[in-house]
């Protein structure tokens, strides 16, 4: 990977839009594990979202007005990491469809090439985890589905997770099936959405863990949403807020 | 008419559906599983599968041709059928010139497309389905949920009326419990059908251009037996199951039946070469093959052309999430799941299904075990944007998205938007009956909460800690 960073070097936060939003602590704890990892990082202004939405939606035209401003926002930058293995997939493995043909298709190869996912990137950095013990019960790790089939990321989260003394990590029965959040698919069949999420959760229940994480906000709100309105006590946080150590309140708990 | 999202929630509250969804599945994918760790050079299988498919699919002209004039040279009689009224009119055509009254059928989705059995009720014909899923199915005068199991939404219980409706002749006392009583019963049934039948019609799962041959594989015999003892054998096949070679053949048989139920090989492969020679012992009088295109010609031209390496090993129904959760009929069509997410619309027009291009969360597990290496969410994604272009797409999304997206390009505004509704919005999830009104909101906190917001934006609280820092 010629663009990869080395220590002392500048990354560039995609912070992503649901993190930006509804929990901005993800991008703080991203912050402080890529800084602890010995990174400066920046984060470049005027970020708003990856285009993803429309692209999925079948709104080419304005998925790749809304993406063509990510490749000016982050050209500067060596590499760019995002705490989501779905916006991480978008830049990587569709920027490039997207913008085939077009005038801006070398741009967006290059920004392809160096846009990670936060656990990918920290664990090919070596980085260790903030965190230095963990009391909080068994861990259950969720992958996403683009983390898992669209980045090929399967060992690295794992791998950051089990640093942690004291964490017990365990596998879900079905790892690879979809929570059922699916962007706007989780509001247009939501009957279909909400019954993998039960099924999600039920999954999680049964393995034991009092905790779960994952590398993406919308499996996350989905799947905590579910569990909550089923009375399940399972904590739910962003991997990144665990890795750091900013394990505070759950997704989902801060309720007013 | 209703749509997916309305069948779908008819399956969903349907508990024996629910009940034959979750148990039969995970068998699949057990099983497919295991076979595929069996074999090591599986992926480079895919590879070389799809990399020939791909090839006679660039040459399909050619192909088709050689094949057609081998199976002539066979001694079979080949027709083509550019849609699927032709294609009945053809087959309905050779059964009454040959005096046909009883057809023993093989399972054949290229008729459920054609909608053939309707046709030979309408010309008069008694037509009995023999693959003991789609006799079941056409008991209960139902459509297959399934493109290689097509009886898989239905439990025991739910069959053993249908049988006992249909078979009066048998003891009224006799037991109908074990899946061993159901195979044996509609055995006894169907052999006397076999015996009496003046023609049988089956589908074909490859043509090989090489031979001539056409390959039909099954786990019940009941293809051999539909296609030897009858008069008239009659082969129903699209013109995109064409392979150049034997040895291609092969190739595919080895990855379809790993993919579709975990076997390394079906009960029975057979190879259909022209009809009886002089001196066989037995084989049909008159071999005919009927070719469709259906569109095909055409799909082939376009962008969704992958569509047509599809093998219909049904992997990708098995893999894929909803599929699970709804089962095939919430559908609407022949071809569910993944494959007829891509294959429908091509078919019909995007116009008349464009819902069920929306029964995807894009999680890719179909591709990822699609053994002809179809990128079928792709696939479905581009079928979006299709729909997107014509407006098949709810003025209310499209408003959406449009709104969205010009916010999404204006970050100063895009930024104070958030800084403002993220509050409220906290705020506002205190009174949860207020916000279940509001679309979108409504569709979400129907059965799950919204995990509320911290409330202050990243990009907010970010720019106040620079600000503080020297």
């Amino acid at each position: 990977m010629s663009h990869a960073p080395h220590k002392g070097e500048t990354v560039a936060l995609f912070v992503t839009c649901l993190v930006d939003a509804m929990r901005p602590s993800v991008g703080f704890a991203a912050v402080r594990l890529l800084e602890h990892a010995g990174f400066c990082v920046e984060v470049p202004e005027g970020q708003t979202c990856c285009g993803q939405p429309a692209f999925n939606a079948g709104d080419e035209e304005d998925a790749r007005d809304v993406a063509r401003r990510m490749l000016d926002i982050f050209a500067p930058f060596d590499a760019v990491v995002a705490p989501s293995g779905s916006c991480a997939g978008m830049v990587r493995r569709h920027y490039p469809e997207l913008f085939a043909g077009t005038p801006d298709e070398e741009r967006a190869k290059a920004l392809a090439t160096k846009t990670f996912e936060l656990c990918e990137f920290l664990h090919r950095h070596d980085a260790s985890p903030l965190l230095r013990k963990w009391e909080g019960g068994p861990v259950a790790w969720h992958d996403s589905c683009s983390s898992r089939r669209e980045l090929n990321i399967h060992e690295a989260p794992r791998a950051l997770l089990r640093r942690i003394p004291g964490l017990e990590l365990v596998e879900l029965s079905d790892p690879e099936a979809c929570c059922g959040f699916g962007g706007l698919f989780s509001v247009k069949l939501p009957e279909i959405s909400t019954r993998m999420a039960t099924d999600k959760a039920q999954d999680v229940r049964n393995s034991g863990a009092t905790t779960l994480v994952g590398p993406d906000m919308g499996c996350l709100m989905n799947i905590a949403g579910r569990m909550s309105r089923l009375g399940m006590n399972i904590r739910v946080l962003h991997v990144a807020e665990l890795l750091a150590g900013m394990t505070g309140s759950g997704i989902g708990e801060n309720a007013a | 008419m209703s749509g997916f999202r309305d069948r779908a929630r008819t399956a969903l509250a349907d508990p024996l559906l629910q009940k034959a969804l979750r148990n039969v599945p995970r068998g699949f994918i057990a099983k497919r599983a295991k076979a595929k760790a069996a074999l090591p050079e599986f992926e480079q299988l895919r590879e070389e599968a799809s990399a020939l498919k791909a090839f006679t699919l660039d040459n399909l002209d050619t192909f088709l041709a050689t094949f057609v004039e081998r199976a002539q040279t066979s001694g079979a009689k080949v027709h083509f059928a550019s849609n699927t009224e032709e294609a009945n009119r053809i087959v309905i055509d050779i059964l009454k010139k040959a005096g046909v009254h009883l057809v023993a059928k093989g399972k054949s989705m290229i008729s459920e497309e054609t909608e053939l059995n309707t046709a030979l009720q309408r010309a008069g014909m008694e037509m009995v389905e023999t693959d003991l899923g789609e006799y079941i199915i056409q008991l209960r005068d139902e459509k297959p949920s399934h493109i290689v199991a097509p009886a898989i939404h239905l439990s025991r219980r739910e069959i053993e009326p249908a049988f006992r409706q249909a078979h009066t002749e048998l003891p009224s006392d006799r037991q109908l419990v074990e899946k061993e009583d159901f195979v044996a019963e509609a055995r006894s049934i169907l052999r006397e059908k076999f015996r009496t039948a003046d023609a049988g019609i089956t589908g074909a799962n490859l043509l090989i251009a090489e031979t001539g041959s056409t390959v039909l594989v099954t786990n019940e015999g009941n293809g051999d037996l539909s296609s030897t003892l009858p008069r008239i054998h009659v082969v129903l096949a699209s013109i995109e199951k064409v392979v150049p070679t034997l040895e291609d053949a092969t190739t595919i048989l080895r990855l379809l039946a790993r993919s579709a139920t975990g076997q390394e090989i079906t009960s029975y492969t057979s190879f259909f070469t022209g009809p009886r020679r002089p001196g066989d012992v037995d084989g049909p009088e008159e071999m005919h093959i009927v070719l469709l295109d259906n569109g095909r010609s055409e799909i082939l031209a376009g962008p969704f052309s992958d569509i047509l390496k599809c093998i219909r090993c049904g992997a990708c129904l098995n893999h894929c999430p909803v599929f699970g959760a709804v089962g095939g009929h919430a559908y609407g069509g022949v071809y569910p799941g993944p494959m007829g997410e891509v294959l429908a619309p091509a078919l019909h027009g995007i116009g008349k299904v464009s819902d069920i291009v929306d029964a995807c969360t894009m999680c890719g597990r179909c591709a990822e075990v699609c053994p002809m290496g179809i990128p079928l969410p792709s696939l479905i994604r581009r079928w979006r944007m299709e729909a997107f272009r014509q407006a098949q797409v709810s003025p209310v999304q499209r408003l959406g998205l449009k709104v969205w997206a010009w916010l999404a390009r204006h970050p100063h505004l895009y930024a104070l938007a958030m800084r403002i509704a993220m509050p409220l919005l906290k705020f506002a999830l205190r009174w949860k009956e207020l916000l279940r009104r509001i679309p979108g909101l409504s569709a979400w906190m129907a059965e799950r909460e919204l995990p509320p917001p911290q409330g202050r934006t990243f990009t907010a609280m970010w720019k106040a800690a620079r600000r503080k820092r020297p």
